[in-house]
């Protein structure tokens, strides 16, 4: 076949698009992966026996506005890695913006307190489990956010499975927060940091192979 | 393009006859003397491409950033496509396999089964177009298809099987 009988034949079949379509598509998948990730933490670890009082106490907030920014960020850095030709430098910053002002809370605050008490504030109670558990709870929404971008045209594949596990992983956080009984910046700019990268590094390996189209 | 999102044929037919030349400049720069004959396969991949993800375009963006993504895009899949088939250079494996009936007809049985692996539709547009040499618009006719819709449906079939097909040859590969 011609390249120009192809031309037209496109142009003959051609409809209108909304650009807007691949985004909601990808929220709603992102979405669905992230109800998937709350029945597994209600169901497996459940929520943190004194959620109420935590709610009105400032660490809670802070793990919380820590892991929803990286999410809010990674999302949008994921609706373009679907888009060929954005950019994605000026996002990038933004997260790495928001991991150094969690770790600069944390290393002051840690700095403020007593020296015995500085190891336990870093280790917490929980550390050898967190990053696991991030993961753990990260796999749905990595799964449901591969499968929007899907739906979209990322060309980058490597970096876009990457930015896939980072919204995963800043979701699965963010998910994992309500178990979570830490209380130290320290600990949520390590730990938590560390089960996010690790999403991460499994969606750029995933995204290699997943996202071909 | 603006135009074209929101449905106009004729604004979209004049700018995909712009993309064209573009394209086969971008890749007749890039494709070496052997690979210089998948010149306008290349062109019309990525026209699919740019028509069937065509919503992915973001109007805050320069349309040829987008393009050039694709463009860029479908030549790195082709390189990859290349590489994992053709390891062993054909010259030299020749000779070996000449008189070796068995290898013809294993590869008939292998294309067979991979066939019978798509959607009959689709299988039947591949052998009808790949294997007996009618053009698209006949095959498409059987089926009910326009043209290009044909086109397209034997594409993604063969790009499906590429794909199993490259991921089994890594396997054997180690």
């Amino acid at each position: 076949m011609r390249t120009d009988d192809l031309i037209a034949g496109l142009a003959a079949e051609l409809k209108p698009v909304r650009t807007s379509a691949p985004t909601w598509l990808l929220g709603l998948a992102f979405l669905s992966g992230v109800v998937a990730a709350s029945g597994l933490m209600l169901g497996w670890l459940g929520l943190r026996p004194d959620l109420r009082l935590a709610m009105g106490a400032a660490p809670f907030w802070m793990k919380a506005a820590y892991s929803l920014s990286l999410a809010l960020f990674a999302f949008a850095l994921v609706e373009r890695a679907g888009r060929p030709g954005a950019r994605l430098a000026p996002l990038m910053c933004l997260v790495f913006l928001a991991v150094a002002v969690i770790a600069l809370i944390g290393v002051l605050q840690t700095l403020r307190a007593p020296a015995a008490l500085r190891w336990p504030m870093f280790l917490g109670g929980s550390y050898a489990v967190c990053p696991g558990f991030i993961v753990a709870l990260s796999i749905p929404i990595l799964i449901t956010v591969l499968f929007g971008l899907r739906l979209m045209a990322p060309t980058r594949l490597v970096l876009s499975g990457a930015l896939a596990g980072l919204l995963a992983g800043a979701a699965g956080a963010s998910v994992y927060g309500l178990h979570c009984t830490e209380s130290s910046a320290l600990f949520v700019a390590f730990w938590y940091t560390l089960g996010i990268s690790l999403t991460a590094a499994l969606g750029a390996l995933c995204g290699r192979y997943a996202l071909r189209w | 393009m603006l135009a074209s999102l929101a449905g106009d044929a004729k604004a979209y037919r004049l700018l995909l006859g712009a993309v064209r030349d573009g394209l086969r400049l971008y890749f007749r720069r890039r494709l070496g003397a052997d690979l210089a004959a998948d010149e306008e396969d290349l062109v019309q991949e990525t026209l699919i491409a740019m028509h069937t993800r065509r919503q992915t375009y973001d109007p805050n963006y320069p349309l040829t950033a987008w393009v050039h993504a694709i463009a860029r895009y479908k030549l790195i899949d082709l390189y990859r496509r290349r590489r994992s088939r053709q390891t062993v250079p054909l010259d030299a494996a020749g000779p070996l396999f000449a008189d070796d009936e068995t290898g013809a007809t294993l590869a008939r049985i292998d294309l067979d089964r991979m066939l019978a692996s798509l959607a009959p539709s689709t299988r039947r547009l591949i052998e009808r177009t790949k294997l007996e040499g009618r053009s698209s618009a006949e095959a498409g006719a059987d089926e009910g298809l326009t043209e290009t819709a044909a086109k397209v449906r034997a594409h993604r079939g063969l790009h499906a099987l590429s794909d199993r097909f490259a991921k089994r040859g890594d396997h054997a590969d180690g």
